[in-house]
């Protein structure tokens, strides 16, 4: 029996994925968890490895495309290779007619409901009319998908025919993992869009074919550089509805350029934070002229140890004691429920810029760490996230996030929170400046900060308080390396 | 009239009037497409209506009157013994029952605008049928459906050539009430048919092959029959193949297995159906058929040929009329162009014998051989208070649920009434229902509906 290996789930709220590599042919005889494919999701790429051994039978999706979870990625070839780790995996289709012998002279789909049956490819339908002694499940996901027929109402199967979807495919919100005619429209939407775009792709001209003077330049689509094809998605809508845009084209030239996967996740975030949460920023100062001072003396004996200390490590660390007095920040709203989330874990994000995107990795229980580790830590997730080689757990479960924006200078920014927690810090470049102090103009390193928070959570006052929390830590370093 | 002289041109024709036959040509006259039928008979209702589900459930009527009757002794009600009159019974069966439906079906036939043309269809190629018999002529079609059911099978060796030696479709024609009656084979309809001629009278006994009766449902579900079959049937032969009928005078001799040998006044052949695809010139066309006769199709009814559909029992196991009727329906909105398919989960099963078994989607004993975890509840209706009222307390309704979702995979039912109430719990299976919308839903009581309630709680207290 050939085994069919759909999407897995990949986690909270994502149900899509786009192929950035296929790493096996058809006809490929791989090893369990011998890497099979990268997808890049939400905000990772990453590495899907195969769920057990055997030969590549079919490779169904192409770098480019946009998987759903669930989606058959590859088949397998029944081989004498056992499953290991598979425990039953036998599963007959206990619906109680037999299956139909594939008329043998025409080569054709059969999109069954039974699994066994249509994830089989018609070659050996042909010679298998019996009965099928055992099959794999087609996920390792666990319960329902996969084994029997996808659990839905007769009238939902028929209105996925209607719309063309493949109802293993779709998501299911009903309950008990059931497939409902909304979870089926939005899954259609989904791909007829990509279907209209795809044709809009292919034929380029026809889009420019309002222009109203023929010398006019049609729009070309993508970039030199764009290293791979990318197929423009409308952004998922927010509620408020984008009024249409002009015709460029008319005042001259334009290019058009799909958005790649990572793109199109940071504007549907941004927009989706942007809109939703009333934003309040406050903004302050922190003296971090004796941090500055440490930092610059530990150069040596923390690269002895391996280490480059950076401030990063102390603003983790000043921000997660901060947040433990202020839970407020460390908190997500529930507008639904009227509550407010308390979290009682304190897990920052800090936002790594790398040349594909924004990214935000996740260090967990920051209060509960020693600086030192903070800053080990903080190293090698940079690392990866900039290597493209972040987990799906390196960046879930943050409860605020830390952006450092010093690097490109400036003297200040607002960031936009990251949904759906309630505050952000932005940080600017520390400068040395003068200072009043005790009647003395002199010379101190100062840390633009700013708070940006959801106002819904909290107020002004409680904005500042929390803001020089951070800023009070800050400036007794020494404190910092102890606590913990 | 020479052959060949009458041509007609339809979007579809249909060939057999059974079940699948004339649902599918309702559905595609339905949709816009000039439509016709051939059938054999002229007629539409095929062997269900008048050699199959009806006049067996107008007999097993009969039957539990009898048996009812019977029943009423034990609690002071007293008939007296039952006098059964073949004549008014036959006439009964015959005008008011399968009479009667003939006629709806005519009548919405003609409603319709469906023509049925008697005679026996041949194909010609995969554009053209060639009709025999009474009204020869051709027929050009776009589309046809092959629906041309099943016959009684026949067991290799044993002759059926004697009166005394009877198929379902003789045996439903009531010729007589025979004193020793040998059913073989105890299946759904041997245990039918077998019930019907006990309750009438007959000393009734039944070789059965494999070590079972009723091959199918889980064995908990056929005890009950079991039983009542055990107390109605004078022996019932199981792990026994009849060998060889000889007729002597007016009786049949059976020898079973090797020695035995038995007397009896009639015997009742019935050991399951095969597909009537044979001499339909199928080879004409690109239809695929196999060994046994099955025209293979795909979830949308087609055929490998791209103008052929086929529904019903023609396309093999299970062979059940409601299966057929649901293929007929999805074959005609196929051709029509719409997004159906039969991709049914469930195809529910009923034996209307004295008690009735139901049962639908998964069943325990296939769970266990698929290696799968389910969870399974059996409800005895010991504890139902309908069934008390009824003097019925022998049923047993049985849900099968998957442990991680709590979805119900399947039911059955023994019991007076299963085959109604296997409807529900169908509807649950086939909807995706959980245990819990079934515990949740409010049943009517005192009523047997509720031992499925009952069931999905007793699930659901576990989880």
């Amino acid at each position: 029996m050939p085994r069919p290996f759909a999407l897995p789930d990949l986690g909270e709220g994502l149900t899509e994925a786009e192929i950035v590599k296929v790493l096996v042919g058809e006809g490929d005889v791989v090893a369990e968890d011998a890497p099979l494919l990268e997808v890049e999701t939400d905000k990772a790429t990453v590495e899907i490895p195969s769920p057990f051994a055997g030969r590549v039978a079919r490779v169904h999706i192409q770098p480019g495309q946009t998987v759903k979870v669930g989606e058959v990625l590859v088949t397998f070839d029944d081989s004498s290779v056992a499953s290991a780790g598979q425990g039953r995996g036998a599963s007959e289709p206990h619906s109680p007619r037999t299956p139909p012998p594939a008329p043998s002279p025409l080569p054709r789909r059969q999109p069954a409901t039974v699994a066994n049956v249509s994830e089989q490819p018609v070659e050996h339908a042909a010679g298998g009319a019996g009965r099928a002694g055992a099959s794999a499940p087609a996920m390792a996901t666990g319960t329902g998908i996969g084994v029997g027929p996808v659990p839905a109402t007769p009238a939902t199967r028929r209105l996925a025919r209607e719309l063309g979807v493949e109802l293993r495919a779709v998501r299911a919100t009903g309950p008990a993992g059931r497939v409902t005619d909304d979870d089926v429209r939005a899954a259609a939407s989904g791909s007829a869009s990509r279907s209209s775009s795809l044709a809009a792709r292919v034929n380029p001209a026809q889009r420019g074919q309002a222009v109203a003077e023929p010398g006019a330049a049609a729009p070309t689509r993508g970039g030199a550089d764009a290293e791979r094809a990318q197929v423009a998605k409308p952004l998922a809508p927010i509620g408020a509805e984008a009024p249409p845009l002009p015709r460029f084209e008319q005042w001259g030239p334009v290019q058009r350029q799909p958005l790649s996967h990572l793109r199109r996740t940071i504007a549907e975030r941004m927009a989706l934070s942007a809109t939703l949460i009333p934003h309040v920023t406050h903004f302050d100062r922190a003296d971090v002229t004796e941090l500055d001072a440490i930092i610059r003396r530990s150069v040596e004996p923390a690269r002895e140890r391996g280490l480059v200390l950076t401030l990063t490590s102390f603003l983790l660390k000043a921000a997660a004691l901060a947040l433990k007095e202020h839970p407020q920040f460390n908190a997500s709203l529930d507008g639904a429920a009227g509550e407010l989330i308390l979290k009682r874990y304190y897990h920052l994000g800090v936002a790594v810029a790398t040349e594909r995107g924004l990214i935000v990795p996740v260090i967990r229980d920051v209060d509960r760490k020693p600086l030192v580790e903070l800053q080990r830590e903080l190293a090698t997730l940079a690392q990866r996230v900039r290597e493209g080689k972040a987990t799906l757990d390196d960046l879930r479960g943050g409860t605020f996030t830390i952006t450092n924006i010093g690097a490109l200078g400036g003297t200040g920014a607002i960031p936009i929170i990251n949904y759906p927690e309630a505050a952000i810090l932005g940080v600017a470049r520390a400068r040395e400046e003068p200072v009043v102090l005790e009647g003395r103009i002199v010379p101190r390193t100062l840390l633009p900060i700013s708070l940006t928070f959801d106002h819904r959570v909290a107020d002004g006052a409680d904005g500042a308080r929390f803001a020089a929390a951070i800023v009070r830590r800050l400036e007794r370093p020494e404190q910092l390396l102890l606590d913990w | 009239m020479v052959m060949g002289d009458l041509v007609i041109e339809v979007d579809v024709a249909v060939i057999g009037g059974g079940p699948g036959g004339y649902s599918a040509a309702f559905r595609c006259a339905e949709l816009g497409l000039e439509t016709v039928v051939v059938d054999a008979g002229k007629r539409l209702g095929g062997a269900c209506l008048w050699e199959g589900c009806i006049p067996s459930k107008a007999l097993l009527h009969v039957a539990a009157l009898i048996e009812d009757a019977t029943r009423a002794r034990e609690i002071g009600v007293e008939f007296g013994e039952p006098h059964v009159s073949l004549d008014p019974l036959r006439k009964w069966k015959a005008e008011r029952v399968v009479g009667r439906l003939a006629r709806g079906l005519a009548s919405v036939a003609k409603t319709k605008g469906v023509e049925v043309i008697g005679g026996r269809a041949v194909f010609e190629s995969s554009r053209e049928l060639r009709v025999e018999g009474d009204e020869p002529q051709k027929i050009r079609f776009k589309h046809a459906i092959v629906a041309t059911g099943s016959l009684p099978s026949r067991v290799p060796g044993l002759p059926l050539e004697s009166d005394r030696i009877m198929d379902s479709t003789a045996a439903l024609e009531l010729p007589e009430i025979p004193e020793r009656l040998l059913v073989i084979g105890g299946g759904y309809i041997g245990l039918e048919l077998g019930q019907v001629y006990a309750s009438l009278g007959s000393v009734v006994t039944v070789a059965e092959m494999t070590d079972g009766l009723l091959p199918g449902p889980d064995r908990d579900l056929v005890q009950p029959l079991a039983r009542r079959c055990e107390k109605l049937f004078a022996k019932i032969r199981l792990g026994t193949t009849v060998t060889s009928l000889t007729e002597r005078g007016s009786a049949v001799e059976a020898r079973f297995g090797g020695d035995a040998v038995e007397a009896f006044d009639r015997v009742l052949v019935a050991v399951g159906r095969a597909p009537v695809s044979a001499g339909l010139g199928l080879e004409t066309t690109r239809a695929s058929v196999d060994a046994r006769g099955v025209v293979a199709v795909d979830e949308r009814c087609r055929t490998a040929d791209p103008a052929i559909y086929a529904v019903g029992d023609v396309t093999g196991e299970p062979m059940l009329a409601h299966r057929a009727m649901r293929q007929g329906k999805v074959a005609g909105e196929v051709i029509a162009g719409r997004p159906a398919a039969f991709d049914n989960v469930v195809v529910p099963a009923v034996v209307f014998t004295d008690p009735e078994v139901a049962w639908c989607g998964l069943t325990e004993s296939q769970a266990q051989r698929d290696g799968r975890r389910v969870q399974v509840a059996r409800f005895a209706w010991a504890a139902s208070g309908r069934a008390a009222t009824l003097g019925r307390s022998d049923g047993v309704t049985k849900l099968i649920a998957d442990p991680d979702t709590g979805r119900l995979l399947g039911a059955g039912i023994v019991g007076p009434g299963a085959g109604e109430l296997i409807a529900e719990a169908a509807l649950a299976v086939e909807t995706a229902l959980t245990v819990e919308d079934l515990a949740a839903t409010i049943h009517t009581h005192p009523t047997l509906s509720e031992t499925l309630m009952e069931a999905a709680e007793a699930l659901l207290q576990r989880s």
